[in-house]
């Protein structure tokens, strides 16, 4: 699976994170780090970080 | 194939109770019904980024998971009537729908003052359309703005429009602070010194008695006699759910629509409601019934509708509410319910002339915590989170 996340748009909400804490992180300064191919199994997970981006700023694209 | 289920209201709680009804497993029809000419988008940039004009509405459309492509919109199409007894709903078209589910998606629409004069220059935020509109006013050389309601997104219309260049924004409200309603004394402070600081005014402590002007706006009449001179006001004073269609069912109807702890409807499996529409009762609280206008609640009471309305079983709902409001150059964060413990405020950490977390107690217990400032803050308020998610009832 691979995600994009527009680094445009996002504004370090931090709501991914809960969602999905295996692929998406914040780092000391609070900026958003992100695995881009996590493994399917994950899929879940990062379809529900991509609904809870305030800013709808995460892709899904297989 | 059956009637299939109709989804009343195309934003974001129609969209996501069609998307987690396919989740759910719900092969059959699904027809969402919407109002407004758009497919759903994203409100919170209107009163923010729009405004400002840094996002283009192409920005703020949600795109619909693959799972959802054969859902029919119905879009520019209104519902005026509902017979629940008999499963179906009326259009403006004069068309009759009939439904073997219906699910409630058709959220609020922004309260308006009645006190008298002129209508032109008047304003709220709700839909794409609003937001161009004042974009437009607010634009304008020389304008001078006033926004009724020191609520979230008044605060938020004021802080744009400071930062747009308007040199007259004056916030008038009947309440002594800022948001003081959900957020408490302490952060009302906070936020009223931070938005004066930034050349927002204030007319707090004050209701409006009318409007000045002819045939359009020229200023507002506050309560006192004083007059505020306006070439824009912005009305942010609450707002009316979108119910009328449901008149006539003998559904409670006072404050949105009441459901049970799985979002049913007058006590039909068969009828759900989903978003700021829904007033339902939050296992995780006292269980009082209540409407929350937070951006997670759509796409919360979507998936825990859907499953009821397929028949899986499950929990009562118990979602941790969670809303941020970005002012200036400053967010809010919170989660859970500042509100149920307003009245036993603590300072957790920092202090509030920089980044501060607030928690708010009921019986000594933590019910909610409030960030305000920068990142530091809001990843703060994160690790409360987990705590707020880990508490037992409020009630047990
Ligand atoms: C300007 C603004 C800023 C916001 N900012 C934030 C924020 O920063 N943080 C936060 O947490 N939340 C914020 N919110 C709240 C959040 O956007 C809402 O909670 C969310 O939009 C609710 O979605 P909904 O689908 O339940 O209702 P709505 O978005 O209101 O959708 C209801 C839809 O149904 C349609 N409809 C109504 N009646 C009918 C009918 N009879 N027939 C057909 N269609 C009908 C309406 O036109 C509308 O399209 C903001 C809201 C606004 C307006
Ligand atoms: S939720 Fe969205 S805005 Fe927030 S950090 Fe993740 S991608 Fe960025």
């Amino acid at each position: 699976m691979k995600v994009v996340v527009d680094m445009n748009k996002c504004q370090d909400h931090g709501q991914c994170v809960f969602a999905a804490p295996d692929v998406f992180s914040m780092d000391e300064d609070g900026r958003l780090l992100y695995v881009p191919d996590p493994d399917d199994a994950l899929r879940d997970e990062v379809e529900e970080a991509a609904d809870l981006c305030p800013l709808q700023a995460i892709r899904i694209e297989d | 194939m059956g009637a299939g289920i109709v989804v009343a209201g195309a934003s974001m709680g129609g969209l996501r109770a069609a998307e987690q009804l396919r989740a759910a497993g719900w092969t059959g029809r699904i027809t969402v019904v919407g109002d407004e000419p758009h497919m759903p988008y994203n409100r919170p940039p209107l009163s923010k980024e729009v405004l400002a004009g840094r996002a283009p509405f192409a920005s703020l459309a949600f795109t619909p998971k693959a799972s959802a492509a054969d859902v029919e919109w119905r879009l520019g199409a209104r519902i005026v009537a509902s017979r629940l007894a008999e499963r179906n709903v009326s259009l403006d078209d004069g068309s009759v729908l009939p439904y073997d589910g219906l699910v409630v998606a058709t959220g609020m629409r922004p309260r308006r003052l009645g006190c008298p004069g002129p209508l032109t220059g008047r304003h709220t935020v709700r839909t794409i359309d609003d937001a161009q509109g004042l974009r437009d006013e607010l634009t304008r050389p020389g304008a001078r703005v006033v926004v009724v309601g020191a609520g979230f997104i008044g605060c938020e219309v004021a802080a744009t429009a400071v930062a747009l260049g308007v040199a007259e924004v004056t916030v008038v409200d009947p309440l002594p602070l800022p948001m003081v309603g959900p957020l408490g004394e302490l952060l009302g402070r906070a936020l009223l010194k931070r938005h004066e600081e930034r050349g927002v005014r204030f007319a707090l402590g004050t209701g409006v008695a009318g409007f000045a002007g002819e045939d359009r706006v020229t200023g507002v009449v506050l309560s006192d006699g004083t007059v505020l001179e306006a070439d824009v006001v912005v009305e942010s004073v609450g707002s009316v759910a979108n119910t009328e269609w449901l008149d006539g069912n003998g559904l409670d109807l006072s404050d949105g629509v009441l459901t049970d702890g799985l979002l049913r409807v007058g006590g039909r499996p068969e009828v759900v409601a989903v978003g700021d529409v829904a007033r339902f009762p939050n296992a995780r609280y006292d269980g009082v019934p209540r409407r929350v206008e937070h951006w997670s609640i759509p796409a919360d009471t979507a998936k825990h509708a859907a499953r009821t309305l397929v028949g899986t079983e499950q929990a009562p709902f118990a979602p941790l509410p969670t809303f941020w409001s970005d002012q200036h150059e400053f967010r809010l964060q919170s989660f859970g319910a500042p509100a149920l413990g307003k009245d036993d405020v603590r300072i957790l950490s920092g202090d509030p002339e920089g980044d501060v977390l607030v928690g708010y107690h009921t019986g000594g217990r933590l019910v909610g915590v409030v960030a305000l400032g920068g990142h530091a803050a809001a990843t703060g308020a994160a690790r409360y989170r987990a705590q707020l998610l880990k508490q037992p009832a409020l009630t047990a």
